[in-house]
């Protein structure tokens, strides 16, 4: 038995923000306890984390941890290290792989390649259309069998309506979770940063934030239509958040995740033609970036998740408009939620909220709480300590992160997963 | 007057201080003179090498700057992507690299992708002058046009110029636009709505899609190019309805000042954007453009070999 001494625990579902000791059994939660009440005797080993929050293990619904097919920017060993240092306890993640995970081999082979080499737990997505191309209906249900945890074309959009309704309708005997990435072909050809007055600066062709909010508000009307469960990738616009804020409220079984980027940067990041500030959608505005802060803030964004997008410095080096899309983000999530939730009332369990109990809601999975008979799925952090972030400290294969240089505030210590340390002080336990 | 420039690049009008500009002008002027010369060469540059890198067509630019170059003494390289290890794959860093291996001075590169010089300005020490980047800027058009016009009219303070068409994809305008601001001139834009950025506001700019009302009492009109992939992509229905709504003719010029003066920077599609007659009109200075861009590129090419530090901003 483990005994995490000291810490605060923070947990979401029950309400806790307390100094209790956490007991870690055969991978489980086995006790959480008042100091005071502290057993004389006992074969435990004792890990002091006085001063130290104990919150349920982060769980990122958006990854992309580029096995199969593109492991020279990552794979699942070196991404999991990652989140493990980032404090993810569980990592979902997409399948626009090569190639693509449309078929329940390539699920098995994830989830085989994981249990053997991954440090956390990995959630294979599959597609919801062959080859990504927006045309034919994968194998839900032998998919779901074989282990992917929800569905999704991420990368590209589901243009056709029709099949977008379909894949609504099917879903529904499975009550599978559909993952939209929300965007409008046609709207965004050529685009390269969001359409506005810094583009217009730059010569760069845009990509409007009503392409982005015209298919939210179409896959709403679908999902209202046909009644299936559907969450919004990475939302990134202000009109985007009422849409969903509406929808709400009427009833509509819709989720939305933003990342941490949307709520740190702006599209001014981009200027000197930074390609460490590319990606889809595109850092938007900063009364975007200030809508997304209030969606924490009232629920409307139900998570946070990173959109960990790993690119080798090749595809980064290069005109602008031909550079890669995407940023690394397993090890700078936690830092900037702390920063970008500041000033809020009860920010700490806000945060646990966003990346770990409703994640794992929406993923019915056993994580996100700390409570008795729970998966022992930890993360242990100093919400204080201060540090600059550094490229050195980066466990991703890539090294695509525009927050390089950073000073941050909170610093994960330590990761358990299924109560084993995976990650502490710095160093991957991969033994 | 400064002496020099400040950095090793010349890279958009947009970040250049008012008094750079003016030494570039001063400068032209000088280059203007060899150029009416009998021996129309001087030895300013010579043992100095200029590599025009053009990666996507261009005949006037390309030639202007080899003339420039070349009026210096310079030796002056061409290379085109056409004739290059571009289409086998190789990066534009690589390709831009390769070529810095041979030590060159000056870097002259045209590329379809906006920024581009940019990017390769931050990975490299040899002095680079953006000749036309995407739809981004076009900076030595911009000084150009603004040294054709203090030559034509004197100064720009407080002049009214209108430039015309498609503004959008247009890097001569974003040129144009601030190297007229920074003399002290007004501009107003002109186009189908379609092809006028949304954001308008953020140039600087006037904005109106009515020609008629636009043109009166300006003292410059800048026309610009149509492209026919625009109308293919629906920006415009036809050349038809854009020479109806937009074609500079003599009717509607009548309604600028009196001493009105047309430019463009060429190529011209004459009877589209502008009328034939007018291209060739009293008014029309487009040869004079052309005249000025060899003089304007070699005060760049002579400035810019000048800077000491060769460092990277």
């Amino acid at each position: 038995m483990i005994v995490f001494r000291g810490g605060t625990v923070v947990d979401y579902e029950s309400d806790t923000l307390d100094i209790l000791d956490v007991f870690v059994e055969k991978g489980k939660i086995a006790k959480l306890a008042r100091n005071d009440q502290f057993p004389a005797e006992g074969d435990f080993e004792i890990i002091d984390i006085t001063g130290l929050h104990v919150m349920p293990g982060f769980i990122d619904l958006h990854s992309h941890l580029r096995e199969p097919g593109y492991e020279w920017k990552e794979d699942i060993e070196s991404g999991t290290k990652a989140a493990a240092a980032g404090g993810f306890t569980s990592v979902v993640c997409m399948a626009n792989t090569d190639p693509v995970n449309d078929n329940p081999e390539i699920t098995r082979y994830i989830i085989e390649k994981a249990r053997k080499k991954g440090l956390v737990k990995v959630f294979p997505v599959a597609s919801i259309t062959h080859k990504l191309e927006g045309k034919e209906l994968t194998d839900f249900g032998e998919l779901l069998e074989s282990g992917a945890i929800a569905l999704s074309d991420d990368g590209k959009p589901v243009m056709n309506s029709l099949i977008m309704m379909r894949a609504m309708d099917y879903s529904k005997m499975f009550d599978a979770l559909l993952i939209l990435h929300e965007e409008d072909a046609g709207l965004s050809e050529g685009g390269c940063m969001n359409e506005g007055d810094t583009s217009a600066v730059m010569g760069l062709t845009g990509v409007p934030a009503v392409s982005e909010e015209i298919m939210i508000s179409r896959d709403i009307l679908l999902a209202e239509y046909t009644g299936a469960r559907i969450h919004i990738a990475h939302l990134s616009t202000k009109r985007g958040i009422d849409l969903i804020r509406d929808a709400k409220k009427r009833g509509i079984r819709v989720t939305a995740e933003t990342a941490p980027h949307y709520l740190t940067l702006t599209e001014r990041e981009v200027l000197g033609y930074n390609t460490k500030a590319k990606m889809n959608p595109p850092l938007r505005k900063e009364d975007d970036r200030k809508a997304l802060l209030e969606a924490i803030q009232d629920g409307t964004i139900d998570c946070v998740a990173t959109d960990h997008a790993p690119h080798e410095e090749l595809v980064k080096s290069c005109e602008f408009e031909e550079a890669a899309n995407g940023i690394i983000g397993f090890q700078t999530a936690f830092p900037l939620l702390l920063e970008a939730l500041e000033g809020g009332s009860d920010n700490i369990k806000t945060l646990v909220k966003l990346l770990s109990y409703k994640p794992a809601l929406l993923l019915n999975i056993d994580a996100g709480s700390i409570q008795e008979k729970k998966s022992a799925d930890l993360a242990i952090v100093d919400v204080n300590a201060r540090y600059t972030f550094t490229e050195d400290m980066i466990l991703s294969k890539s090294k695509n992160s525009p927050f390089i240089g950073w000073k941050m505030r909170g610093k994960v210590k330590m990761t358990v997963v299924n109560g084993k340390i995976v990650y502490r002080d710095n160093q991957v336990n991969d033994s | 007057m400064i002496e020099s420039l400040r950095g090793k690049d010349l890279l958009g009008i947009k970040e250049m201080e008012r008094d750079e500009i003016e030494l570039i002008l001063e400068t032209a002027k000088s280059m203007e003179e060899i150029m009416s010369r009998d021996i129309k060469k001087v030895p300013s540059l010579r043992g100095k090498t200029v590599v025009n890198l053009f990666f996507e067509p261009s005949t006037r630019t390309r030639t202007s700057f080899e003339i420039a170059g070349k009026r210096l003494s310079a030796d002056v390289i061409n290379f085109t992507s056409t004739a290059s290890s571009v289409k086998k794959g190789e990066t534009l860093l690589d390709t831009a690299r390769n070529i810095e291996a041979m030590k060159p001075d000056i870097l002259v590169i045209r590329h379809s992708a906006s920024g581009a010089p940019y990017f390769l300005s931050r990975k490299m020490n040899v002095s680079i002058v953006n000749a036309g980047d995407g739809k981004h800027e076009h900076p030595t058009q911009g000084l150009l046009d603004i040294y054709t016009l203090r030559k034509m009219r004197g100064s720009l303070e407080g002049a009214e110029v209108l430039i015309l068409g498609d503004v959008l994809h247009s890097r001569v305008a974003r040129s144009d636009i601030p190297a007229l601001k920074k003399l002290g001139a007004r501009v107003t834009v002109c186009g189908p709505s379609t092809l006028i950025p949304r954001w308008w506001q953020s140039l600087g700019v006037e904005a109106t899609w009515d020609l008629d009302e636009a043109i009166r009492g300006k003292d410059i009109v800048i026309v610009l190019r149509i492209q026919l992939e625009r109308m293919q992509s629906s920006y415009f229905p036809s050349i038809r309805e854009y020479v109806k709504y937009f074609g500079l003719n003599r009717e509607r010029f009548a309604k600028a000042r009196e001493d009105a003066i047309i430019m463009h920077p060429g190529p011209v599609n004459r009877g589209w954007e502008i009328s034939d007659e007018l291209v060739d009109c009293e008014k029309s200075v487009v040869l004079q453009q052309v005249e000025s861009g060899v003089a304007v590129r070699m005060a760049v090419l002579y400035l810019l070999s000048a800077v000491k530090e060769k460092t990277a901003l």
